[in-house]
């Protein structure tokens, strides 16, 4: 085993409300790749922030070779060893590549910065990942992978003894991740300690030498990949906590009876984002899409309810072809959309929970037909009461309200569009086991009252729970579907584990 | 150099284009007019839009940051007042120009720190600036007040003037205007605090990540914008050999327009202080043509401004919008 | 007894307003102001009748402001859906303009010619924010800058007088004893507020104004309801260019309504609504309106010329943008609590 450079003891951070990460214990060693992995909220990109000085942490230590670091910016990271690079690319898109690579430490003459001697260094930082680029042009107009790279260049120009890559390949196409992946073993083979985040299990398994796992703020544990099989990796990121589970087990699965089939789409493709996707909904049904983060379920999503256009492929409503060309267009037909992030693309924050409530409504209504204020009232005082929302009247703003009472209000708002087929992007992500369990159980209702459900869950326990059939999701294709009594937790984690097919 | 391998990369193409709108204006009133041609007029371009230049290179810096000035046209106004009544007081003229300009990186620099501190729009802080700005000129001097001076007289207007024929001499603001163009174009090109600028401009959370010094950055972009206005209102007072409290309304807006025909994204991060000279000499000498022309009306001198505007804001949104794609 | 009929009302406002948050600082401001001229300012609440028609500081206040209020009704909206509109003081000088080379040819046209105009300005703003999707501050720029030119072009440079009774009535005639010009901001404020409480433009502009992203996942018409508040921005400032041409019984097309955009911004601001979008205080915009053109008439009538006079109103800017700072509210808030220990986990309902 190689010697340690980056060693964490304990590491603790708070923000208001919640323990983002607590005590967690890291090693990074010198000629190792280490990925860290977890699912949303586990608390990878609030370790990598405490380590890179965005949220300096609370308690615990840090050390680079021995040395005590606590870094309070950026800078101080850079300064103490540790370099990252970001999975958005947190480059200057209008200056040339060498001016990003030496942006900050330009070697000066008289106050002059020396061009000539920052094309030479952007290249010689080049040439050590192995890669020769015109260094003059302006990165906007390098491809994200090429951006991605040097970012890399940047991160290693100075005497960096850790580089943290935080998702680096989310953009990437296949030919690219493979170029990256040469540069991080070049790097790893000069000796530094390279922390991987990405929630590609192929990718892991190509590239790390060791796995940390984290859930929930707190480490899991620390495995050398040959000893970590994908499923027990796939478990132990998805673990989650008895009592809660336990709390809604006892509801079975009704019998599928499914009705007749409503919308389906037959290779529906989008560049990045979704590769040919044929898939059939029915009334009366939730059709679960699983996966990891960053597998294309959002995405899917996305492009069924015309927030995306399809490069190819077709869908039909009830056997007519379709093309949604925007929101509008996918809301006549009777779709409906809880979106993922609920406080950037659903809330109105400074808005009232009625208005919030009557909005899509309002939307489809038309702009002149404007809903008279009473039965706005009636449509509130419905929902508060059919769904359970706390609020202290209709005329609260929901920013106010948390986050289980805010997707409720999110629910109501397309529940009040009458629609024929709903979809859920985590609708239960963030809020708390009673809002959660309410929100399970007007699935089911739904469901039984004729809708199509497509339900996008993380957690394979609730997915299998809410599911009648299940597409599975991996680098942005289906990998399976199942149904009937293969709709479980294994057989929804075998799949996402299953090795792609070489 | 080799010419053949001389491929402009898309950004640039603004500012050639500027260039050929220039080339293509003063050719069109070369033969259009008498006398277009002759060095005088040349002369009188440099010479008589040398504040404006000046001052749209301060504009250039802070649209370059992402942000916006609109305080230039008082500033330059309030200098050439306090100017003009400090020298009628008595004092000696280089003392007043250099507490007017002294005054001017001040006001800036506490409009950049309310920008930054208070995470204020430079849109409505440098609004705040230009009716400050402006009533304080005429807190100063409530009407023109004009510079009776030798050191203005003679010195500026003769001494340090370049007769080039017994008649015709290069006044002294158009060499003012070129070597603030030239020491702009150095600050942006080869200083450190002029690519930091560029980095705010173009990504302020990747500016702040990559350890640029954001606050420090943008409260000297205002303060150097600042300064440029009251060089810009000095430069104007040996022009004009008066100070004017209701003079340049609207200047800022002829700066803005210089820096975007001249290459300068509205949203900042990419620009040339070279093309904003050339943005001025394209207002300028469609000032010179329509005062050729004689018929035409001054107005027309707006309205062609505001048509050259539209066309390079929609040429900057094409290119960038390919980018994306 | 002038002073109670007008400061008990306004202190009566206060305190019914005291519930509803936004209408409260600029009333307060416009209170204190009215009191201050009430206690130094001699005459400025003196009022007579002459000819069955009021006269007196208070109504020349309420007519020299229905310029600003009506461009801080259209303002309001614009700024509303998280724009700006640059070009509303340019596009007052077009309609003013094109209203005197009308008034010849028949009141209507003249009326209809002016108004039409300023409507296509706002749509030409309303085509570059929504189709073009440039930038407002930007997109308006252009007619900023060229639009006087165009006013310039429309009176061929000259001052152009006109004597046609309506016309000269609409900025300068009487009704019910009160300034015509307070009839047509009335009018137009509850036009406006009809508009957009009536129908769900409102809702559509706030939700967009406060969440675009969320907006347009919910199937908003982004971009027909931009378009659409940039040509009422235009109507607003066709309005207000036909009443200051009939201000001065001509069309000045280098004067008229130079730098109200920036008042009207200003007046929007102050009225409690954020330059960022979202909630807006129509009524609000009218107040800060009034306040403005009080604070201007007060240092008038103290003999502080109108020229210096920008330097209150720069203050004013100021502390307006700096009450609104989000950054300096989380600093007196962070003063006003114990200690940074206190951060624990709050229970929301």
């Amino acid at each position: 085993m190689s010697a340690p450079i980056l060693v964490c003891r304990g590491l603790t951070k708070r923000f208001p409300g919640v323990v983002a990460l607590d005590g967690v214990d890291f090693c990074a060693r010198g000629g190792e790749v280490h990925a860290l992995m977890g699912e949303n909220g586990a608390g990878k990109s609030t370790l990598i922030k405490a380590l890179t000085g965005v949220h300096p942490r609370d308690a615990g230590q840090a050390e680079v070779d021995g040395r005590p670091v606590h870094p309070r910016s950026p800078r101080e990271a850079e300064a103490a060893g540790i370099s990252t690079v970001y999975q958005e690319v947190n480059l200057i898109p209008d200056l040339s590549v060498a001016e990003n690579i030496c942006l900050g430490r330009q070697r000066t003459r008289l106050g002059f910065i020396r061009w000539g001697d920052a094309r030479t260094r952007a290249r010689a930082a080049l040439a050590r990942l192995g890669l020769e680029l015109d260094v003059e042009r302006t990165l906007s107009e390098c491809s994200i992978a090429v951006q991605q790279l040097v970012a890399i260049a940047r991160a290693t120009d100075i005497d960096a003894r850790v580089l943290i890559l935080d998702e680096p390949t989310s953009s990437l196409d296949a030919g690219e991740v493979a170029q990256l992946f040469a540069v991080v073993r070049r790097l790893r083979d000069q000796g530094l300690a390279i922390v991987f985040v990405s929630h590609f299990l192929d990718q892991v398994y190509a590239l790390a030498d060791r796995i940390t796992v984290l859930r929930n703020g707190r480490l899991v544990g620390e495995f050398p990949v040959a000893e970590l099989p994908r499923l027990q990796l796939v478990a132990h990121m998805m673990g989650r906590s008895v009592d809660e589970v336990e709390a809604l087990r006892h509801r079975e699965r009704p019998a599928a009876a499914p009705g007749e089939p409503l919308l389906s789409t037959r290779g529906l493709t989008r560049r990045h984002a979704v590769l040919p996707l044929d898939l059939e909904l029915r009334r009366g049904e939730v059709l679960g899409l699983g996966g990891l983060l960053g597998s294309g379920r959002t995405e899917v999503a996305r492009l069924l309810f015309g927030l995306d256009r399809a490069d190819a492929g077709e869908t039909r409503l009830e056997g007519r072809p379709v093309s949604f060309h925007s929101p509008a267009d996918a809301m006549r037909a009777g779709l409906a959309l809880t979106p993922e992030d609920r406080k950037t693309q659903a809330i109105l924050p400074n808005l009232t929970v009625r208005e919030n409530l009557v909005v899509a409504l309002q939307a489809r209504r038309g702009l002149w037909k404007q809903i008279p204020r009473a039965e706005q009232d009636r449509l509130v005082a419905d929902f508060t009461r059919a769904l359970g929302i706390k609020t202290s009247g209709p005329e609260q703003l929901i920013r106010n309200l948390s986050g289980g009472n805010q997707q409720k209000v999110i629910l109501a708002r397309w529940l009040a569009t009458e629609p024929r087929l709903l979809i859920l992007d985590e609708p239960t992500r963030g809020i708390d086991v009673g809002a959660q369990a309410d929100i399970e159980r007007l699935l089911a209702k739904l469901r039984d009252e004729g809708l199509a459900i497509v339900f996008i869950c993380a957690d394979t326990a609730e997915l299998s729970r809410n599911s009648q059939r299940i597409a599975v999701l991996r680098d942005h294709a289906k990998v399976a579907e199942l149904t009937g009594s293969d709709v479980n937790e294994q057989a929804v984690m075998r799949a996402i584990a299953r090795e792609t097919a070489a | 150099m080799n010419l053949a391998k001389f491929r402009p990369s898309a950004r640039l193409w603004p500012v050639l284009a500027s260039l050929g709108v220039l080339i293509l204006l003063y050719a069109g009133g070369c033969l259009l007019f008498e006398n277009f041609g002759s060095l005088r007029v040349l002369i009188n371009l440099f010479g008589d839009n040398a504040f404006l230049g000046v001052a749209a290179v301060g504009a250039t810096f802070v649209i370059l940051s992402g942000g916006i000035d609109l305080s230039v046209g008082a500033v330059v106004a309030f200098t050439g007042v306090l100017i003009a009544s400090l020298i009628g007081h008595g004092q000696p003229p280089l003392l007043a120009i250099g507490l007017a300009l002294g005054f001017g990186a001040g006001f800036g620099a506490l409009m950049g720190a309310l920008i930054h501190l208070y995470a204020l729009p430079p849109f409505l802080v440098t609004l705040g600036g230009m009716f400050l700005a402006r009533g304080l000129a005429f807190v100063v001097h409530p009407e023109s007040l004009s510079i009776d001076h030798p050191f203005y007289g003679e010195f500026i207007s003769q001494t340090l003037s370049v007769p080039v024929s017994r008649r015709l001499a290069i006044p002294f603001t158009a060499f003012a205007l070129i070597a603030v163009v030239l020491a702009g174009a150095a600050l942006a090109r080869w200083s450190r605090f002029g690519r930091n600028v560029l980095a705010l401009g173009s990504s302020e959370s990747s500016a702040r990540l990559m350890g640029v010094p954001i606050g420090s950055t943008k409260i000297l972009v205002y303060t150097l914008g600042g300064f440029l206005s009251a060089l810009g209102g000095v430069v104007a007072t040996f022009y004009m050999q008066s100070g004017n409290p209701a003079s340049f309304v609207g200047l800022e807006l002829d700066a803005i327009a210089a820096a975007v025909i001249g290459g300068t994204l509205l949203r900042g991060g990419v620009g040339y202080i070279p093309g904003t000279l050339v943005g001025v000499l394209i207002l300028g000498l469609i000032q010179t043509l329509v005062i050729f022309q004689g018929t035409l009306n001054s107005w027309w001198t707006r309205i062609a401004v505001g048509g050259l505007l539209f066309v390079f804001i929609v040429l900057q949104q094409l290119t960038a919008r390919r980018r994306v794609g | 007894m002038i002073v109670d009929l007008v400061l008990w009302p306004t202190l009566a406002a206060l305190l019914w307003v005291n519930r509803r948050r936004p209408l409260l600082w600029p009333l307060v401001a416009l209170a204190l102001l009215l009191l201050f001229n009430r206690l130094f300012t001699p005459g400025f609440f003196a009022l007579e009748i002459r000819d069955g028609r009021l006269y007196g500081t208070l109504v020349d206040v309420l007519n020299q402001g229905s310029k600003v209020m009506l461009l801080a009704l259209g303002m309001t909206l614009v700024i509303a859906t998280g724009g700006v509109d640059l070009s509303v003081g340019a596009t007052m000088a077009i309609a003013g303009a094109v209203m005197a080379r009308l008034a010849g040819v028949s009141i209507p046209v003249a009326l209809g010619g002016g108004l039409g105009v300023a409507l296509l300005a706002g749509a030409w703003n309303g085509l570059l924010v929504s189709a073009f999707r440039i930038q407002p501050i930007i997109a308006t720029l252009i007619l900023m800058v060229a639009g006087r030119g165009v006013a310039q072009l429309v009176t061929d440079g000259q001052i152009i007088n006109f004597e046609q009774p309506a016309l000269v009535y609409l900025g300068n005639g009487s009704l019910l004893g009160l300034p015509f010009t307070l009839a047509l901001v009335l009018g137009m404020f509850a036009l406006t507020a009809l508009l957009v409480r009536r129908t769900a433009l409102g809702l559509f502009i706030e939700a967009i104004g406060d969440n675009e992203t969320a907006a347009r996942f919910t199937g908003l018409p982004a971009r027909p309801v931009k378009f659409l508040v940039y040509v009422f921005a235009g109507l607003c400032a066709g309005l207000a260019g036909l009443v200051a041409a009939s201000n001065i019984k001509s069309a000045d097309a280098n004067h008229i309504g130079l730098y109200l955009e920036l008042d009207a911004i200003l007046a929007v601001v102050v009225g409690g609504t954020a330059l960022t979008g979202g909630r807006f205080q129509l009524a609000g915009s009218l107040v800060g309106a009034l306040l403005i053109q009080t604070l201007g008439t007060t240092l008038y009538a103290r003999n502080v010329g109108a020229d210096v006079a920008t330097v209150p109103k720069a203050i004013v800017i100021l502390a307006v943008c700096l009450l609104q700072s989000p950054v300096l509210r989380a600093k007196l808030a962070s003063l006003r609590r114990p200690a940074p220990t206190a951060l624990r986990k709050e229970g929301s309902v």
